[in-house]
């Protein structure tokens, strides 16, 4: 399909992005990352690999945590998306968010988003309990600052709490 | 990638009827997607399968259980019927990936992996599965991660699954549709060496679908370890990995299944050598002749001959922690 | 003024809330009119000259919009000088799509300029470049036979190595090697360039300098000084890649003057194995020694690759005439030219290199001599810098060998290799040590007290995740004598006060202390202005004077600043200060010094090695934050387990190109491989190295970390490995 007239046209789409519904016209190709980031600015979602390979691009889809980079926007009609942006309550942070922060749990910050929607997950998963069990359920999500041992501490404290206040389950 | 078309039919036949030679069936994409944005697959139409209802787990009249093609591989290795008759599946499934990956990827997808071989990935260099007749750079380049067994002169590509290497162990069956009608294919026919073909992965014939991959009656559900040795403790892909199955009679072995991943083309078993060590003591003796056996064939290549010793090495270790191992899942 | 100092207090950081609600936004993040996106096409072949690029099929496509190429582009510089940045090595600087020629595998060639990203890119597989293909070398040991004296400097030589180490009754000669490393920051390389409606240029770019961003792009595109404005309030991870300008900040450029319009250039991440990287070292260590373990003689060696255009070279050597006491030390470090990019300073760049030589070879001397690793690095304690024949300002290495032993509990250690199972795994315990310059730079700041009474700080510094938005705040909390929540740092801005490039842990020291100067004297101005102001505050002592609540309060006494302002003819307090280093560091030698500990459990059968535990104790002068700091060190240790079991670029000398360009095949650690981690700041007073007496901690946690695997891989298994990574073919039993 190199031929230029070829690009095939735009398609209707209709998620719900941190709870508001969007009404979309996106192109096949385009990843539900690059939706989130380039046209609904919702630039929370980081784009490290764009091949599955770093996690940075977790978001919730119906509650599960995917790969953004690697799930295309079009296959997402009728979803529910949670982004790190729809976390807090207004200005009340998530109890993970705050956990992170308590345990100065990220550096640069790039991966945080993805860490945080990854732990979000692992709550919900409810199979992580020990600290090995954490370590190998955040495996999918790549620190190049070596924030590691404080992520993990973040997530032991807010487990709980979350586990407890069902927290962990998607926002529709 | 390429542009594409994109459809998503409701049913099996709507999605064949839409197959044709430059489209590609998608469900998790978590591969597919990947080498797309490579450039290495480019298809022009995808079809989206992921509305077909494929997603069941139900039980066969053999008593085996028919897994859906659409069935997760997280959910998949957590069902109770997989994590109580088939650990060993469920052990490889959670080997693989990562947490995020295993909620894409379908059961159906995970068959189709293509090889983790760097040039292959690299469509700027040459590669005869990608290109055929380009060349292999990796018979001459670097090899470490490359196959010791059943390789060919064109290609020394290894199959990344962990969760096909349980299922080659575990006797399973593809289930698959096609304009011709549906067949059923053994598991071990199911993928291929290279040969003289190593842009073939699989004997699926054009535009066939995996609908289901069918377990035969729980026979291995104790005595299993799928062990998987890899560069970092997680999220790698296998440098070796053994899937391991026993059925014990008193302290001698009354049944054996072994697959290797990591080793070749395909996840690698031998069924006639199996049948060989029936009866045999229960021993690391036993187990070191088994892997003896198991690689007597090998012909590892400038930069992988590490791996025959630890295939060796493997091959022991999962067949005396399966020996161990009472039925758990982890 | 606040009772309780602020610094030394483990704040959280204070760009805490952005970062962990989506809300920072990041070089390639920023939106604008009419964006549009760059992809880059890359090179295949690692030396040759493009003949030809075919651009046609991408153009024809509706909403491609411009392929840039060395045939099209805008006017650039043509000599060297307008392109050595601030970290430029020696030789002549890549000038990207300059001309035809192909330097190396991955070069970018063509940029492609469309209305979308993955139209950019699809366009970006249409454009044929023919390339004529000239012969390569990319293999730094096939290639050694061409190695030269690197340009830079070593110390000279002292006592007679050779007599001395033919003489010592105990001798190691060994060698070491290490891989191409690439920094792979969790953000690639990415450059947002917004055309504004004059015409000048904002950009945010992911850089460790803003000025030498904006005095790159200023000078290569002949640009006024005030139409370039660089930005980089947020950078995810850099480790040194932002210390140079990188190529997709060039063509972003290029595409913004081209078109007139605003241009964003991310690179993927196969992209960010085609620029700077830690170099492949070999490297040779002789070392001699008595009886008792004294060193007598110390030879450490090291060869590391370059590009054919520039020299690139960091301190891999120097690091064996300076940590431990020795009359007799020679250096050598040579440098391979092959047909690659140049390497550039990564984390602890040099020291991470050069002490896997010297502290896996004192280990296999600790053995030979029959004396505990530690032990004999406490033998040969050296309290002056012999490279430079001064004292330290400070040194509390001892105190890092005592209190990291004791917390790991070392002294329970049993010397005999292989003497410690469970199970299926060897225990091993190694340690090593460690040590970084403390250097501090010219650095300016800004401190602005407004109307309201909240107080501004700026410096052009940057924030890579090492805390500086957090730690400049305490230090100016403490300096103006005014709480955290009444001041902002503002940081990531070309157009501040002049700031070093952020590296080699010498921001807190630099910038630290202009910030310091500047909110003491504007506090001190506040005073005067208020005894002048209020005549029956004259005889008040500076100290009862405090800016809390919007106001200025003495006793019991309230002024709004509005008024004092007012008085004084201005709508805020302003002062801007530069600071430099203290003549009082002259005489001595400054460094960071540290001992890391390390478990490893080696599974032989599998040749799989686990980092259970570590210990690292530093001496890093005073701690600005305990918090952040501790995040530093933390960090080093993954970047040590990093170098020592996976990292390494898998370069294909035929292609002459690195092949595992890729997270999934070039391993950085994944939280998994990391077993417990502690960290101990012992205390180190230095009120020689800089006014906070704090020497910075952003390298030293990765240093010594790699050789104390190595040591504790030994340990467990009685097999010494010198090779890096250790990886499971080379463990494998």
């Amino acid at each position: 399909m190199s031929d230029s007239d070829c690009i095939p046209a735009h398609q209707p789409l209709e998620l719900s992005i941190n709870g508001q519904r969007h009404q979309l016209q996106v192109a096949p190709w385009m990843t539900l990352l690059d939706l989130l980031r380039d046209q609904l600015d919702l630039t929370g979602s980081k784009k490290g690999c764009d091949h599955g390979q770093c996690g940075a691009c977790t978001v919730l889809r119906n509650g599960q945590r995917v790969n953004a980079c690697l799930t295309l926007a079009i296959m997402c009609d009728g979803d529910c998306i949670t982004t790190i942006e729809g976390l807090a309550d207004d200005e009340r942070l998530h109890p993970l968010q705050q956990a992170f922060i308590r345990h100065d749990a990220f550096q640069c910050g790039y991966c945080t988003p993805g860490q945080i929607c990854s732990a979000v997950a692992l709550a919900s998963e409810g199979r992580a309990l020990s600290r090995a069990e954490i370590q190998e359920g955040m495996s999918g999500n790549l620190c190049r600052c070596g924030a590691y041992g404080n992520i993990v501490a973040a997530v032991e404290e807010a487990l709980p709490q979350m586990i407890a206040s069902d927290q962990g389950g998607p926002r529709a | 990638m390429i542009p594409f078309a994109y459809s998503k039919p409701t049913d099996v036949a709507g999605a064949l009827q839409l197959a044709g030679p430059d489209s590609h069936f998608i469900a998790g994409g978590t591969n597919l997607l990947d080498l797309m944005k490579e450039n290495v697959a480019q298809p022009q139409r995808l079809i989206d399968i992921t509305g077909l209802p494929l997603r069941e787990v139900t039980a066969t009249a053999s008593g085996g259980l028919s897994i859906g093609a659409l069935v997760g591989n997280a959910e998949l290795a957590r069902h109770p019927r997989i994590e109580a008759d088939y650990p060993l599946l469920a052990q490889a499934i959670l080997a693989g990936a990562s947490p995020q990956l295993r909620n894409m990827a379908s059961s159906g997808g995970n068959l189709l992996q293509r090889t983790r071989c760097a040039y292959f990935y690299d469509s700027a260099v040459p590669c005869n599965k990608r290109a055929p007749g380009t060349g292999c750079p990796a018979r001459s380049g670097l090899n470490r991660n490359h196959a010791i067994l059943g390789a060919s002169q064109h290609c020394v590509a290894v199959h990344p699954s962990d969760m096909c290497v349980a299922l080659a162990a575990l006797e399973a069956t593809v289930q698959v549709q096609g304009p011709a009608g549906s067949r059923q294919i053994a598991f071990a026919d199911f993928h291929r060496l290279p040969g003289e073909q190593p842009e073939r992965d699989n004997t699926l014939a054009d535009n066939e679908l995996i609908t289901a991959i069918e377990l035969p009656a729980p026979r291995f559900a104790e005595h299993v370890h799928y062990l998987k040795v890899r560069d970092r403790a997680s999220y790698a892909f296998a440098l070796i990995s053994v899937a391991a199955a026993l059925r014990l009679e008193g302290e001698r072995i009354g049944e054996l299944r072994l697959a290797l991943g990591g080793v070749a083309h395909k996840p690698w078993r031998d069924p006639a050598l199996e049948a060989r060590f029936q009866g045999q003591p229960a021993t690391s003796a036993t187990y070191t002749q088994i892997a003896q056996a198991m690689l007597s064939g090998a012909q590892p290549l400038a930069h992988n001959a590490f791996k025959v010793t630890l295939a060796h090495n493997a091959i022991i270790r999962a067949l005396g922690q399966a020996q161990r191992r009472q039925g758990a899942t982890a | 003024m606040s009772a309780q100092a602020i610094s030394g207090q483990p704040l959280d950081r204070t760009d805490g809330p952005a970062k962990v609600t989506g809300k920072a936004r990041y070089a390639g993040e920023y939106p604008a009119e009419g964006l549009l996106y760059g992809s880059v096409v890359s090179s295949a072949v690692a030396h040759g000259r493009i003949r030809h690029i075919d651009c046609q099929a991408a153009l024809a496509l509706p909403g491609v919009i411009e392929v840039l190429h060395h045939g099209n582009r805008p006017p650039m510089a043509a000599d060297d000088e307008p392109y050595e940045d601030d970290d430029a090595a020696d030789g002549h600087p890549f000038r990207p799509l300059f001309n035809d020629r192909v330097l190396y595998s991955g070069q970018p060639v063509a940029l492609v300029i469309a209305e979308n990203l993955e139209l950019a890119r699809y366009a970006g597989s249409l454009v044929r470049v023919e390339i004529d293909a000239g012969s390569h070398q990319t293999d730094l040991c096939a290639a050694r036979d061409q190695g030269y004296d690197a340009p830079a400097e070593l110390p000279k030589p002292r006592g007679d190595f050779a007599e001395a180490f033919n003489a010592a009754p105990l001798r190691i000669d060994a060698q070491y090697s290490t891989p191409n490393e690439h920094h792979n920051p969790m953000e690639p390389h990415a450059s947002t360039v917004i055309v504004e409606a004059d015409g000048s240029l904002l950009i945010h770019d992911k850089t460790q300098g803003t000025q030498n961003s904006q005095a790159y792009v200023q000078e290569v595109f002949k640009l006024p000084k005030e139409q370039v404005r660089v930005c980089a309030a947020f950078v995810g991870g850099a480790f040194g890649s932002g210390l140079r300008p990188q190529y997709q900040l060039a063509l972003a450029v290029m595409g913004a003057l081209k078109l007139k319009r605003s241009v964003r250039v991310t690179l993927t991440r196969q992209q960010m194995f085609t620029f700077g990287y830690r170099p492949r070292t070999l490297q040779r260590l002789q070392l001699g020694a008595d009886a008792d373990g004294r060193l007598l003689a110390i030879r450490h060696e090291a060869t590391g690759q370059t590009s054919r255009f520039e020299d690139f070279s960091e301190h891999v050597v120097e690091w064996s005439g300076m940590l431990y006491r020795c009359d007799n030390v020679a250096m050598a470090y040579q440098l391979v030219p092959l047909d690659v990019y140049t390497p550039l300073d990564m984390r602890a760049p040099g020291a991470a290199l050069g002490l896997i030589g010297l502290e896996c070879a004192m280990d296999e001397l600790a053995e030979q001599v029959g004396l505990d690793p530690v032990a004999l690095r406490q033998v040969n304690f050296a309290d002056s810098n012999g490279n430079e024949g001064k004292p330290y300002s400070s040194k509390a290495l001892r105190e890092c060998y005592e209190q990291g032993a004791e917390r790991f509990g070392w002294e329970r250690r049993n010397p005999v290799p292989r003497s410690q199972q469970e199970g299926d795994e060897l225990i091993g315990w190694g340690m090593a040590g460690g040590v970084w310059e403390a250097m501090q730079m010219k650095a300016s700041a800004k401190a602005r007290l407004d109307a309201d009474g909240h107080l501004w700080v700026s410096s052009a510094t940057t924030d890579i995740g090492t805390g500086t938005y957090t730690v400049m705040t305490q230090i100016a909390a403490d300096a103006a004598g005014m709480a955290v929540e009444d001041i902002t740092f503002q940081l990531g801005d070309s157009s501040l006060p002049t700031a070093p490039l952020q590296g080699g842990s010498f921001t807190v020291s630099s910038v630290g202390s202009a910030v310091r100067q500047a909110c003491q004297v504007l506090r001190s101005k506040l005073v005067t202005l208020a005894q002048a102001r209020y005549p029956a505050l004259a005889g008040e002592p500076a100290d009862r004077f405090v800016v809390a609540d919007g106001q200025l309060q003495v006793g019991e006494r309230r002024f709004a600043f509005a008024d004092l302002l007012q008085g004084a003819g201005d709508d805020a307090l302003e002062v801007q200060i530069t600071a430099e280093p203290g003549a009082k560091r002259e005489g001595f030698a400054c460094a960071t010094h540290s001992a890391v500990f390390v478990e490893v459990r080696v599974d032989e059968a599998l040749g799989t090695l686990r980092v259970s535990r570590v210990v690292s104790a530093v001496a890093a002068g005073r701690v600005i934050n305990p918090k952040t700091a501790r995040s530093q060190i933390l960090g080093g240790v993954v970047w040590g387990v990093g170098m020592a079991l996976h990292e390494q670029a898998e370069v294909d000398h035929n292609l002459g190109r690195t092949m595992n360009h890729n997270l999934a095949e070039y391993h950085i650690p994944v939280n998994a491989d990391m077993g417990e981690v502690e960290v101990i700041f012992v205390d180190e007073p230095d009120d020689i190295v800089n006014e906070l007496g704090s020497k910075g901690v952003g390298e030293i946690g990765v240093v010594g970390v790699a050789a104390a695997v190595a040591n504790a891989l030994y340990h467990a298994t009685g097999r010494r490995v010198r090779d890096f990574p250790l990886t499971v073919d080379k463990i494998l039993g």
